[in-house]
């Protein structure tokens, strides 16, 4: 089976899930495994993948596609499927990815199989376990047709290490990508060292029992002694005290943290959706009957304006 | 301006939601359907269009009978019309996209949206296919939207930032939460709806592109340890994440 990965990048830097694709496109494919690198400067940095696997970078390399654009992405992806005919198509489930994976899919008129947790080949089409319902059930579904596409969700699928002494050829690619009609203009980007809550081993989240926007300085400030990201509930960025990319959960964003820690947090349904797959959750609420409680490893019954400043101390303490 | 509003009929958020007797399916027994929230979004942004530069507002779904539950909620919010496809059990968002594109092709429009994602099969898929099936730009998950004479610049987030994109009109674009506060039906607007046309009109959902294998319930967290209270209980938490969950 033949595997088709497209290698997210930005920047110049390949995204995290970005690798976890390629990793499980490796496992997948017992033949040939092609990356799609597209960006400026992309044929330099596609020879890194192979240490990944990559067994072939198809690099595009073009002006109008220093910067993502649906139509663009898919012209190239299109190429590289009629290039190399794959079994399967993969990307990660990322901003980027599942927008351009349903285009590319109705473009081949294949369907996708989006934000996937467990991929396989079953007679020869992918199959793969994907959470639905916001996570209340898992299906299990299979392509009916070829090449099966489907987007990895981020921290599902675990990346290998890399093997330096591999090497990957790396082919220019050119793709008709003229005539978008829609294009970005601009790109506001975070402040620099930020780390995005989809790729954050530690997540330290406030609900409105922080109280105000003021009070999230503490939740930050643990967040900062664990390396890791602030999120919020949908109370708390409601009230303005977060913006909206911090918001976890079913309208948020489904993060997996190896630990999550929910300050005065009540754990509706609607919470959970987005953080269950933590490795380790620790709930701090002053409600003892929270139902945060109910599926937190570790809980602490207390007013999270005192615990959070003593926990900060006490982990930069040991760290 | 005329806009269409694709809408999905959903089970609510709160919902537990049960797997049906054939094991592939849901059990809908109990289970209240309402307007997919990020399709709120979608009504709301058309309306506010609509208050600002006239035209009519017209929603669209496939679906059941009993979704025309949603079209009437999406009339009562105030969008002008409705057009029901009716399909017992909408299958993969491929079969869908095509099924919608081969009725919206034929009826005059100037935008269309979308939600960003069902919150039923998480998707996330229809508006996007819709778009090339119909040969339009796209921009999904949108937090932001100005139209200017043919254009619109819209917002979207992405791990790391913001891409501001440019489109030309018509085009499909999916709303995001951000994007608006979605306002409440008024009770004259429920008693309006109720008049308000919905045409059926027969549609072709297809063989479905995706097999369902078998749908099961995730595994539970065990959870439910109680440290202790206050902050007496932080140097033994502390001890807990070092130790037994060896994650700091
Ligand atoms: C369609 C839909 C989608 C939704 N999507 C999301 C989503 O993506 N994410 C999300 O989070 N929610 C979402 N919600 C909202 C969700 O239902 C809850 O309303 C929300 O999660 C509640 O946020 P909260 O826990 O911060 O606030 P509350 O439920 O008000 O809980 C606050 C908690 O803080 C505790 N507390 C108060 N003071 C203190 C203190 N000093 N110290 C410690 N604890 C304290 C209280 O005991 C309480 O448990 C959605 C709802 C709907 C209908
Ligand atoms: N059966 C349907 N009828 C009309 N619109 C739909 C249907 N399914 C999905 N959509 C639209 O596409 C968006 C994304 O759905 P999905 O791709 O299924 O997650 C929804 O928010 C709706 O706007």
């Amino acid at each position: 089976m033949k595997v088709l990965v497209f290698a997210e990048q930005r920047n110049g830097e390949f995204r995290k899930a970005a690798v976890e694709a390629l990793c499980e496109g490796r496992r997948l494919a017992d033949g040939e495994l092609i990356a799609v690198v597209i960006g400026k400067g992309a044929a330099d940095l596609g020879g890194q993948l192979g240490a990944y696997g990559a067994d072939k970078i198809l690099a595009f390399d073009h002006d109008l596609l220093e910067l993502y654009s649906t139509e663009g992405f898919t012209a190239c992806l299109q190429k590289a499927a009629e290039t190399v005919s794959p079994d399967a198509i993969l990307m990660a489930a990322t901003a980027m990815g599942r927008d351009l994976a349903p285009r590319l899919g109705a473009r081949l008129d294949v369907p996708v199989l989006a934000d996937v947790t467990k991929l396989s080949f079953t007679d020869g089409n992918i199959e793969a376990v994907r959470p639905v319902y916001a996570g209340k059930l898992n299906v299990t579904v299979r392509s009916k047709k070829s090449p099966g596409i489907a987007t990895t969700r981020p921290k599902a699928f675990l990346p290998t290490e890399p093997d330096g002494s591999k090497t990957a050829e790396v082919v220019a690619m050119d793709a008709a990508v003229g005539d978008l009609k829609a294009r970005v203009k601009q790109v506001q980007s975070e402040a620099e060292g930020m780390i995005e809550l989809t790729e954050a081993d530690f997540i330290v989240s406030g609900g409105r029992g922080m109280k105000s926007a003021e009070n999230f300085k503490i939740i930050e400030d643990l967040a900062k002694v664990l390396g890791g990201a602030v999120g919020a509930s949908r109370a708390a960025v409601d009230s303005d005290w977060r913006g909206h990319g911090d918001q976890v959960g079913q309208t948020g964003k489904v993060v997996a943290p190896t630990l999550y820690i929910a300050a005065g947090i009540s754990g509706a349904i609607q919470h959970l959706a987005g953080m269950t797959s933590s490795k380790v959750i620790v709930a701090i609420n002053k409600d003892a009957d929270a139902p945060i409680f109910k599926i937190a490893d570790y809980g602490i019954v207390g007013d999270a304006m005192e615990v959070l400043p003593v926990l900060t101390e006490a982990i930069k303490a040991v760290k | 301006m005329n806009i269409l509003v694709c809408v999905k009929h959903v089970p609510d958020t709160e919902t537990a939601v049960k797997i049906g007797s054939d094991g592939k399916s849901i059990s809908t027994q109990d289970v209240n359907f309402i307007l997919n929230p990020y399709d709120e979004y979608a009504v709301e942004e058309a309306l506010k269009i609509k208050e600002d530069k006239g035209g009519e507002v017209t929603l669209i779904t496939l679906g059941p009978e009993e979704a025309k539950k949603t079209l009437r909620t999406g009339l009562a919010m105030g969008a002008d019309k409705a057009i029901h496809l009716p399909c017992d059990a909408p299958p993969d968002s491929l079969s869908i996209a095509n099924a919608l594109a081969e009725v919206i092709k034929d009826i005059e429009y100037d935008l269309i949206f979308c939600g960003k994602q069902a919150m039923d099969n998480d998707n996330a898929q229809v508006p996007i296919m819709l778009a090339e099936k119909l040969g339009l730009p796209n921009v999904s998950a949108i937090t932001k939207l100005e139209l200017e004479d043919g254009t619109a610049v819209a917002h979207r987030e992405f791990e790391g930032g913001v891409e501001v994109v440019e489109t030309s009109l018509p085009a499909v674009i999916s709303a995001h939460k951000g994007l608006n506060e979605p306002r409440y039906a008024s009770l004259k607007g429920i008693m309006m709806a109720k008049k308000k046309p919905i045409e059926d009109k027969p549609c072709d959902c297809g063989d479905a592109a995706i097999e369902i294998v078998d749908v099961t319930y995730p595994q539970q967290r065990a959870g439910g340890k109680i440290v202790g209270e206050g902050t007496e209980a932080v140097p033994e938490l502390v001890k807990l994440l070092q130790e037994e969950a060896k994650v700091i």
